[in-house]
């Protein structure tokens, strides 16, 4: 019996240390809101190296940028970029590389499910409390044609704490200076006004059952549950649509202007099509890896993730790249060394 | 250890053989690993909030401002949040859930007993995020187009039941609470007054009373510790729901004495904020929020435990 017992250990320990010893596991945590993407990523990555695998773990953004700074996970994804300060406590230097982008819509529950068009002044001081009703002068005259009904604007929210909170309140801080006074940007705020609902599902749930709401959602969400969605006011001076093409045009807008690091906020960019209300996603990788062979495959794959990755953002309703910035991601991820000796040969 | 040897028999104190004395070892520990969580846990928590509590001190319980970008945190509107809801849970569901017990104890045909028990147990294993999506979908509008609206005509002199009527916010929270309590109080109850001895009612019917009567007096008196217990196992689970209180409480940190205002609770505001808490101070300030809610938790359930003492015996809860 011991030896059957024995031998049946034996044979199982082979066998699962056969291919464990071939294959590079990858650890990764934080955002949530690309985890979609990430796990077909991930899932198609393997496919064409078997010699990787990646394990990832969408505990928030905050979580991410954690462990990542304690080097528990081999890279972190982040919705919002991380702060000087947080940079400045990580262990080494750490690199932001923009994966896809996403867009925050408005959304609202009125009489008819009008088209409506919202400026960004005008958004800010309904989310301050300035405008209540929907037959404001303001907003009327944005929206030549449509009738607005003499009804009090019921604003709302996310109340977990998201990287669709952050993009949002990033566009009312550049908008609006009393916004940035008063409340400011984080993934949580402080709101003057509204209630509170969790999740996309939280707020969309709300905005359906209460006549007269507006709040925000995910672009990605808001196009499955078919809501009606707000075109906004973009720097140019035009009514841009929410849709994947103008997301990845708000990108193309900013190219010009990225900083190296590419911790940038792309809300109200420049450019005729631009959506003025989205943002990158980012991972966060260190510049010298401390693992030859994880650094290679993790290069390799932020390699692929750029370039033929991107065709996969579509279907999922994420916003793919827009070729600058691929070309600016190519130099950064040449940048990535091991003992200071680059893991990627310049092509 | 040497005062338990002297009041329990020799077999028990010293074990005679391996089986005996290893089972021994075996339960001791398991006993003291609760005690041991619950140091750790708690010290944990003291050891995590500490930031928070060096930047606030005690104006972290009387202030009530929550805003994590300039990162100044008071935690009176959760606090406030999480003992209204609750409360106005027990004073729905103690009523429904006692007459339910008792119905089903005392006076319901056999028949009915088993299928409604059954029930009972059902909808105490319903998971609570699809009580919050039933608030959200169903209740809220119920509360928006009818109840509120009713309630506001009526009752709208009393400050209570005042303001514009979003379905979602206090009033909504409490409902749902007290819907997810009651089958826990009603099952608890049930139980303990099935196990009331056959031979109080009898005296009591021998004595000429009344159905009422025998259960007022023979039952309800005899249980009543029991009771309490099942009310306090409610109240506790209502103290630390998350997931349907978030999901139609409004979410909003604010102190209002309307119940059709939104407000937020303890627990709620941890749910959401823990992930996407990034700074040491915020993270910290949440982990105080839990340690708050450990401390009213330990509090509201000795206060009880004093009046369960105060009206006779010690709570005996009978098994789940």
């Amino acid at each position: 019996m011991k030896t059957v017992i024995a031998g049946l250990l034996a044979l199982m320990v082979g066998s699962f240390a056969q291919p464990a010893q071939a294959q590079t596991l990858i650890n990764g945590a934080g955002a949530t809101f690309p985890y979609p993407i990430y796990s077909k990523w991930f899932d198609e990555y393997t496919k064409i190296d078997p010699e990787v695998r990646f394990n990832y773990q969408s505990i928030g953004s905050g979580g991410g940028i954690k462990q990542v700074s304690a080097r528990t996970v081999d890279f972190g994804a982040s919705d919002g970029p991380m702060t000087d300060e947080q940079l400045k406590h990580a262990p080494s230097e750490l690199l932001h590389i923009p994966t896809v982008l996403g867009a925050v819509v408005a959304t609202y529950n009125l009489p008819g499910a009008p088209k409506l068009k919202f400026s960004g002044d005008v958004l800010a001081d309904i989310f301050l409390g300035k405008i209540t009703k929907w037959d404001d002068r303001r907003i009327t005259a944005l929206n030549a044609g449509v009738s607005l009904p003499d009804q009090p604007i019921v604003v709302v929210h996310r109340s977990d704490g998201s990287g669709t909170t952050y993009i949002w309140v990033d566009y009312l801080s550049k908008i609006s200076p009393e916004w940035q006074q008063k409340v400011g940007k984080g993934t949580s705020v402080n709101w003057p006004v509204g209630l509170g609902g969790k999740g996309n599902e939280g707020v969309s749930g709300q905005v359906k059952n209460q006549p007269g709401a507006l709040g925000y959602v995910e672009l990605a969400y808001a196009v499955k549950n078919k809501l009606p969605v707000a075109s906004i006011k973009n720097a140019a001076g035009k009514f841009v649509e929410p849709t994947i093409a103008t997301t990845t045009a708000a990108a193309a807008g900013a190219a010009r202007s990225m900083p190296e690091d590419f911790r940038v906020s792309l809300t109200n960019p420049p450019g005729e099509e631009a959506y003025p209300i989205a943002s990158f996603t980012w991972l966060l990788v260190y510049r010298d890896q401390p693992n030859e062979v994880k650094g290679r495959a993790l290069v390799k794959f932020l390699w692929w993730m750029s370039h033929e990755g991107q065709k996969y953002a579509d279907d999922l309703l994420y916003a793919p790249l827009p070729t600058q910035v691929v070309k600016q991601i190519e130099a950064k991820i040449k940048q990535i060394t091991y003992q200071g000796k680059p893991l990627v040969a310049a092509r | 250890m040497a005062v338990v040897a002297t009041t329990v028999p020799a077999t028990r104190a010293a074990p005679r053989n391996f089986g005996d004395r290893a089972l021994r070892v075996v339960l001791t520990a398991t006993a003291s690993a609760i005690v041991v969580l619950v140091v750790a846990l708690a010290a944990e928590m003291i050891r995590a909030s500490l930031p928070a509590v060096r930047a606030f001190g005690w104006r972290f319980l009387f202030t009530s401002t929550w805003d994590p970008v300039a990162e100044h945190f008071g935690a009176v509107p959760f606090l406030y949040g999480t003992l209204v809801s609750s409360f106005l849970a027990l004073l729905i569901a103690v009523p429904l859930g006692l007459g339910a017990a008792i119905y089903l104890a005392e006076l319901a045909p056999v028949w009915v007993r088993a299928p409604i028990a059954f029930l009972v147990e059902l909808v105490a294993a319903v998971p609570s995020v699809i009580y919050g999506l039933w608030g959200i979908f169903v209740l809220a509008p119920l509360l928006r187009t009818w109840v509120q609206p009713a309630l506001g005509a009526t009752l709208g002199f009393l400050p209570l039941f005042q303001g514009p009527p979003y379905g979602i916010g206090m009033l909504a929270a409490g409902i749902i609470l007290a819907i997810m309590v009651v089958p826990y109080i009603t099952a608890v109850s049930r139980e303990v007054l099935l196990a009331v001895p056959n031979s109080q009612r009898e005296a009591a019917l021998a004595l000429g009373a009344t159905r009422w009567e025998t259960t007022r007096i023979a039952v309800l008196r005899y249980g009543r510790s029991g009771l309490l217990g099942a009310i306090l196992l409610g109240l506790g689970r209502a103290l630390g729901e998350t997931m349907a209180v978030t999901m139609v409480i409004g979410n909003r940190p604010e102190v209002a004495l309307s119940l059709f205002a939104p407000g937020y609770t303890m627990a709620s505001v941890i749910a959401n904020e823990f992930t996407e808490a990034t700074s040491d101070l915020y993270l910290s300030a949440l982990i105080e929020i839990g340690l708050l809610l450990l401390a009213v938790t330990v509090i509201v359930n000795g206060l009880a435990r004093l009046l369960v003492w105060s009206v006779g015996g010690p709570v005996r809860r009978p098994r789940e």
